[in-house]
Order: structure tokens, then C-alpha cells, then sequence
């Protein structure tokens, strides 16, 4: 036996703690949101007040609710583009129930509860049927909102109860939102899940080789459609919240949130062929995408403007890096 | 017509040819004849361009040339049907035929209509059973090879090398194709045949060439040989690989399998697996060896059978339900199926084991790292740190990542699907000392092998499949090269076979 057939020590990790996070996406996403901070204290001084901040987390915690299931989803390689139209179609099942003299638990239990149906309907055809999730989606994106339209038309159901209006408008404590509580109690659940369980590891092994990962006795179908069923209760959890803001139900609500949920993860970090990704990315991301709508807002631009600088700040930030990478290695050589 | 001479061919670590000859002649069938790993698709690579020898000549009408491509290859008249030929689904089989070498109108655009006329002719020459318009997807496997055949024919091509092209056809399909061999005979081509198949050889060839581990063994008219002699040249080996002396007792029975059927890949397969036993199955690419134990993983689901493990009967549905009887199977395809890429070293090894390293479903990474650095060092893994992508281990490293993960698991019976396929000599052998350790511990290992001395060397038992069946089951003072090669490829004439 030669020297180099003795048994040799593998050492743990090669990084510390501090050199991995610091060298990390969510380093850098972090530095963003605080001089998108900083921008915004400068060119508005209505900026730094702690009513309007509060105001302005409204503009993404009801989306972030959504971006934790949604990145789990999407880590594990599938996608839900359905989830506006969830909202639309839970909403407007409390509308309907309301006309039936439903109390505020009743609703809330109902919203989630379609939310929960409509989740494992996408599921059934993902997992089941092994059906493309974003093709699946894209057609419930439809199916549901359509079916909204049908029971609604042009009308709106209105009259909620006043103690329904406690998730969308009620305060814990001083600037403090019911729905900021909902963000970080949710934030801190999905961290848990992703980051430390069993059932997370499940997701990245999945999201990186899934065919691997049934060979390693993953249950891979089983696992996705849990994923499934949580983003459909996040979007009815959202639907509750997003109805008793706004005091009414009309079939257009939430149109288009879906992509704001899916750049919200992506900026986030989320790799969006699955893999990789973090929850405190999502975190930060929803901030930094909160800042930049209320501070565009203060500064009286208009929404249309705003996507163009969403769109921007996606594109920025995901290229930054390669075009800091390609520089580098233009200097070495 | 075509000769080569003194080639070599090295990789980083190997000699894959070692100074072989190859002579092919017009209108003759030559036959390519050796063991997996004897250098038969690396020669077929360096005659097509795909490879460039380190070493000899190759000659066309005594004229020496090189071919620097592909395409310098496919300019000299040489063509090569594979196994799997690439060809376009959503074109057309006369678009397929003419890909990349289309009749062009004046203003440099595909002439559509001679492209048509003339794939029409060529489909008419071979008596192709379609028209030049179909689609190719709408076309079954021996159609496709049609295709590809009339593809080589418009390259004008002197030289046609067919590589295993009878490995999906059906009995009446083959027919078809030797009549086609026959009909490039007549036209003057020179052929080279590669099969395992050894009626097919002595139907069609008129010459053979014998390759074994990399060198040339002999070759001759067919005429002038038997069966039993070719197996005797293919095999006929010295002595190089030491393979570690079993010392371990088999003891009790631990898996039984009955009546394990598929509607089309494997039929009646009964075997019993003992305590520290080594069980290797043995077979020609195809015989359904990996789709057997796919089956008793539970990746695919079997149509009848029952699978007892210590005398009960289980029902495996799921890896998940095989990985909990103790059953672990690790696969032949490592990038894909064994090894999760993307995800470090520790979790690849800990990611069956969870259960045993968390506390209710929470992750304790502590644990983890253990398991990971007690098995990593007892399959002697090299690594810059278990915390590095699995991706970035070399072939040998990876497999001993995906051991680990299963051994991890503490399993009953482990199944090794090519474990050495692909890996450098010195992996090869710790996976082979490795082994013999482990069925000394009283693990059972199922080893499904290609390769005669590791099947020979490691195995207690053997099972030889055959088109999905079980053609044979020989004990280890049965084993021979010539019998396993005999019941593998169902030579019966010398009264040797079952």
C-alpha cells in the first residue's frame, strides 16, 4: 500500500460561517434595500415617517405571504401562476357566504379552505398526472379567476363584518400591522421549514436531481404536492387578508400578482430552474421591492412607470454579479 | 478497402487500443467481435473521426489518410449506424437523409423537390415501406434505422459500420435488415458488423476480428471457425486483476424472490439471496438485468411476483418502500440517478439516513457531519471538504459518495448495478476489496456486472439473464468464462447450455 491509499481526513467545511454569508446573494441583496433606503430618505421627506412606512409594508407583505410557499415550490423545480386567481376565487367564495350571514371565522375558514381545494386541484394534476406544473397552472390561472367572473359579472360583494376588517387594517401595537406580525410569523415558519427540517432538505434534493432523489428514497410526488397545498393556503391566507383591506370582492382582485410573487422570489435569489435559494433572500427581497414602490410613490410617479423599475431592478440585480464576474476575469487576463 | 494498422488509442490512465489491426473489404461482412471493454466502439470512433489514434495508420486503397473530424471521415466514404442514431423526430425522413448535405436550388435554398425525387430512389434501393414525406416520429425503431441506412447510402458511402443495429429490432425486423446487408453487399460495400449476438454473426459475416482488453486477438474467414473456438479467443485471458479472497460464511436466507414478471422487460425471475452472500447477474446489455432490480427497488412496479425479506413477504412500492426493508440499490447511472448534484457531499451521504440524524423531522447538522466523516473515511473518500458540491468529485469519488449514502442506511441487501463501470483501476479495486469486507459483515450483495472477471472474481453465485430470463444459475466452481459468454448469448451447439 502506498502513501496515498491511507485513510485521510476529509475536513467538515473549507469556508467559515462569516466568509459564506458574507460572499452570499443575500449580502448583496441586503446592501440594495439599505441604499434604496438611504435614496429614499434623501428625495422625499415624507419618507422617514413611521405612519407612512408602515403604510408602505402593506405593498408587499399580502405578496411575501405568498413568495415563502412560492419559493419552496420553486426550489423544488415546479411553479404556481395560479395564485392571483386563487385569491380571486377564495374571495369571492366569502363574498358568497357572507350573502349567506357567515361570521368572520366562518370566512376566514372558508378562504382558507379554498385556498387549501384549489391547491391540491393543481397538485392532482402535477403529481398525479405528472402533467407540467406550468402549463397546469397557467390553465387554473383561468379556471379560477373565470369562475369569480361567473358568480360576480360586474358586481362586487360589499359589507363585511367590522371585525373581519382586524386582519387587512388592525394594528398589534402602535405602527405595528395584524399583516407585518402575519409576515414575520409566516417568514419564520417557511426559514424553519426550508432550512432546518427534514422536509426542506427533501426540497433542494428534488429541486436539483429529482430523478436522484427518488433513487434516494424521497417520496418526490408526495413532497410536491404538500408544496402544492401550502401555496394554495398562503394564497388564502392572503385572500383574507388582501379582503379585509380592501372591504370588498370584486373578480379583478389580485390580477397580476402572481408574476410580482414569482419576481419577488426570484430577486429573492431562487434560482428559477429550481436548486437553490434562501428565505431570508425572499425576506429581503420583499423589502426591497416594498421600498421601491412606496418611494416611487412619494415621488407621485405612476404605477405604469413603477413595473418598468421593478422590471429593471430584476434584471439589474440578477445580471450584477455575471457582469462582476466577466470584469474580474477581463482583468486577469 | 480499408485497413488499419497498429493503432493506439490512450486515454489519461488507460490504453483503450494497443497497436489492433482492422481489415475490411468490399462487398464483405466483417465482424467485430470482443467483450465489453475490449475496445470495439473506441476503434469505431477513431474510423469515424470522432477520436484520433495516437498511434498507426489508417489506410484507404493503400492510401494513407487522417481524419482530423467527423466530417473528414464522412468525406472519405465512411458511415456509421449506431445503436441509437441521431436523427430528427419532427423532420421528414427525406429532410433526415438529407440533413447537412441538401440539394441546393441556384439561389442557395433547399431544393425540395430533388430532395424528394432522389430520398424516394434511395427508399425504393433499400425497399423502405414509407414515403420520403413521413415524419420521422411516426416511424418504429427498425424504420428509423431505414432511414439512417438511406442516410449513409446519399453520403455515397464505400464503408458502412452497423453497431449493434439488431439490439431493438424484432425477429421479422432483423430479417429485413439482413436481406439489407445483403442487398450493400451486392453493391459493394464494406461492412463492419458489431454484435454480441453470435447467430447473427455466423448468418451474416464472412470475415471476423477478435479485440480483447484493447489489443487484436486474431481474425480470419468465418468459415474457417467455430462457435466454441470464437468464445475461446474472446475470453481466453491472462491473468492481470487480483480480486480480494473470499473468507466470508453465507448464512440464512435473507431475500426471496418468486415469479417477478414485467409485461415487457423481464418474465419468471426466482432466485433467494443469503446472508453474506455475493450474487452476481451477469448478461448482454438488453437481457433486462437493471430493470429486474429497478423492480425490486420499486422504481418501476412489477406486474406479478412477491418479494419476501427474512420470510415475510413485503409489498415495494416506492424506493421509499425498499429503502426501509433494508433493500438499497445503487445505480448504474451515477450522475443522474445516484448522486445528487448541486448538493454538498454530507448531504448527499445523510439524505436517506434523515430519519436517523434529525430529531421530529428538525435537521441536527452535527449528526450529520458525523454519519458523513465516519463513512467517507471507511470508503477512504478523497475531498477538499464534505461541505463541496458532489458535482465536482471525480467518477470513483462520486460512486463511493453514493456507497456511503446507502451504507449509511445500515441496509440488509445491497444492490450494485456496474459498480466499477467507468471508474479508474484504483477505485475499481478498494470497490472490490469494499465488497468482500461488507459481505463479511453479513451484508448480501447483488452485483450486476458486464464484466467477465469481476463477475468471476467477486461473485459466490451467479445468475445469467437472457432476453429477460433467467437462463442459468451456476456456482462459483461453475464459472468459467465460456459458460457465463454461452448462456449470455444462448449458445446451445456445443450441448453446454441449460
Amino acid at each position: 500500500m502506498t502513501d496515498a491509499t491511507q485513510t485521510r481526513h476529509v475536513p467538515d467545511r473549507l469556508n467559515s460561517r462569516a466568509a459564506r454569508i458574507f460572499k452570499s446573494w443575500e449580502a448583496l441583496l441586503l446592501a440594495v434595500a439599505i441604499a434604496i433606503f438611504v435614496i429614499n430618505s434623501f428625495a422625499s421627506p415624507y419618507f422617514l415617517s413611521a405612519w407612512n412606512l408602515s403604510d408602505a409594508t402593506f405593498n408587499f407583505t399580502e405578496k411575501a405571504m405568498i413568495a415563502f410557499a412560492m419559493a419552496l415550490l420553486i426550489i423544488s423545480g415546479e411553479i404556481d401562476l395560479s395564485v392571483a386567481s386563487i385569491i380571486a376565487l377564495a374571495s369571492t367564495a366569502m363574498g358568497l357566504a357572507l350573502q349567506y350571514g357567515a361570521g368572520t371565522s366562518e370566512l376566514v375558514i372558508i378562504g382558507l379552505t379554498v385556498g387549501v381545494l384549489c391547491g391540491a386541484f393543481n397538485g392532482f394534476f402535477v403529481t398525479v398526472l405528472g402533467l407540467p406544473s406550468i402549463v397546469v397552472t397557467i390553465g387554473t390561472m383561468s379556471l379560477f379567476r373565470g369562475i369569480s367572473f361567473i358568480i360576480l359579472g360586474d358586481d362586487a360583494f360589499r359589507g363585511y363584518p367590522a371585525s373581519f376588517s382586524w386582519f387587512g387594517q388592525g394594528y398589534i401595537y402602535w405602527v405595528f400591522t395584524v399583516e407585518m406580525l402575519l409576515f414575520v410569523i409566516i417568514a419564520i415558519i417557511y426559514g424553519v421549514l426550508l432550512h432546518k427540517t427534514n422536509f426542506g432538505r427533501a426540497v433542494y434534493a428534488i429541486g436539483n436531481n429529482p430523478t436522484g432523489a427518488l433513487f434516494s428514497g424521497i417520496r418526490v410526488q408526495r413532497v410536491k404536492f404538500i408544496l402544492f397545498l401550502l401555496t394554495g393556503l398562503m394564497s388564502g391566507i392572503a385572500a383574507v387578508c388582501l379582503t379585509s383591506r380592501l372591504g370588498s370582492t370584486r373578480p379583478s382582485i389580485a390580477t397580476g400578482m402572481e408574476l410580482e410573487v414569482v419576481t419577488m422570489v426570484v430577486l429573492g435569489g431562487v434560482n428559477i430552474l429550481g436548486g437553490s435559494g434562501t428565505i431570508p433572500g425572499v425576506v429581503i427581497a420583499a423589502f426591497v421591492m416594498g421600498l421601491v414602490t412606496f418611494g416611487l410613490g412619494l415621488l407621485n410617479v405612476p404605477g405604469i412607470v413603477m413595473s418598468i423599475f421593478i422590471g429593471l431592478l430584476l434584471i439589474g440585480v440578477i445580471a450584477l454579479p455575471r457582469l462582476w464576474a466577466m470584469a474580474a476575469a477581463r482583468r486577469k487576463t | 478497402m480499408v485497413s488499419m494498422d497498429m493503432i493506439t488509442k490512450t486515454f489519461p490512465g488507460v490504453k483503450a487500443l494497443d497497436e489492433v489491426k482492422l481489415d475490411l473489404y468490399p462487398g464483405q461482412v466483417t465482424a467485430l467481435v470482443g467483450e465489453n471493454g475490449a475496445g470495439k466502439s473506441t476503434t469505431v470512433k477513431i474510423l469515424t473521426g470522432i477520436y484520433q489514434p495516437n498511434g498507426g495508420t489508417i489506410r484507404i486503397d493503400d492510401a494513407p489518410v487522417s481524419f482530423a473530424s467527423p466530417n473528414d471521415a464522412a468525406k472519405a466514404g465512411i458511415t456509421a449506424i449506431h445503436q441509437e442514431t441521431v436523427l430528427f423526430d419532427e423532420l421528414s425522413v427525406a429532410e433526415n437523409i438529407y440533413i447537412g448535405h441538401a440539394p441546393r436550388t441556384r439561389f442557395g435554398l433547399i431544393d425540395t423537390a430533388e430532395m424528394h425525387r432522389s430520398a424516394a430512389k434511395l427508399l425504393t434501393d433499400i425497399g423502405a415501406p414509407f414515403s420520403s414525406h413521413t415524419q420521422l416520429r411516426d416511424l418504429g425503431i427498425a424504420n428509423k434505422h431505414l432511414v439512417a441506412i438511406a442516410r449513409a447510402l446519399s453520403v455515397d458511402a464505400r464503408v458502412v459500420i452497423m453497431d449493434e443495429p439488431t439490439a431493438a429490432l424484432s425477429h421479422k425486423e432483423i430479417e429485413e435488415l439482413y436481406e439489407l446487408v445483403e442487398t450493400l453487399k451486392s453493391q459493394g460495400k464494406a461492412i463492419l458488423f458489431i454484435s454480441h449476438k453470435f447467430d447473427e454473426i455466423f448468418r451474416i459475416a464472412d470475415r471476423y476480428t477478435v479485440f480483447r482488453d484493447g489489443a487484436f486477438v486474431g481474425d480470419g474467414r468465418i468459415n474457417d471457425i467455430s462457435e466454441g473456438d470464437l468464445v475461446t479467443m474472446m475470453v481466453g485471458r491472462s491473468v492481470d486483476q487480483i480480486f480480494p479472497q473470499s473468507t466470508h460464511d453465507v448464512g440464512d436466507e435473507v431475500l426471496k424472490i418468486v415469479g417477478y414478471e414485467h409485461p415487457t422487460e423481464f418474465a419468471d425471475i426466482n432466485f433467494t439471496l443469503k446472508k453474506g452472500e455475493i450474487l452476481g447477474f451477469y448478461g448482454l446489455v438488453g437481457a433486462g438485468r437493471s430493470e429486474f432490480m429497478q423492480a425490486l427497488f420499486g422504481i418501476t412496479k412489477p406486474s406479478k411476483g412477491v418479494c419476501q425479506v427474512n420470510g415475510d413477504i413485503k409489498v415495494i412500492r416506492s424506493p421509499a418502500d425498499a429503502v426501509s426493508n433494508g433493500i438499497v440499490y445503487v445505480p448504474e447511472d451515477r450522475g443522474k440517478q445516484g448522486a445528487i448534484i448541486g448538493l454538498p457531499i454530507f448531504q448527499n451521504i445523510t439524505l436517506p439516513s434523515l430519519g436517523k440524524t434529525s430529531r421530529s423531522g428538525f435537521l441536527k447538522l452535527a449528526e450529520e457531519f458525523k454519519l458523513a466523516r465516519e463513512y467517507s473515511q471507511r470508503l477512504d473518500l478523497r475531498a477538499a471538504s464534505l461541505d463541496q458540491d458532489v458535482g465536482n468529485l471525480s467518477g470513483g469519488n462520486q460512486q463511493k459518495v453514493v456507497i456511503a449514502k446507502w451504507l449509511a442506511t445500515q441496509p440488509q441487501v445491497i444492490i450494485l448495478d456496474e459498480p466499477t463501470k467507468g471508474i479508474d483501476i484504483g477505485s475499481k479495486a478498494a470497490v472490490h476489496e469494499f465488497m468482500s469486507e461488507l459481505a463479511a459483515q453479513g451484508l448480501s450483495v447483488i452485483m450486476v456486472s458486464s464484466e467477465i472477471p469481476e463477475i468471476i472474481g467477486m461473485s459466490d453465485r451467479v445468475i445469467v439473464m437472457r432476453d429477460g430470463r433467467i437462463a442459468a444459475e451456476l456456482t462459483k466452481d461453475e464459472l468459467s468464462p465460456e459458460t457465463l459468454v454461452r448462456h449470455a448469448a444462448g449458445i446451445t451447439s456445443d450441448g453446454a447450455a441449460a
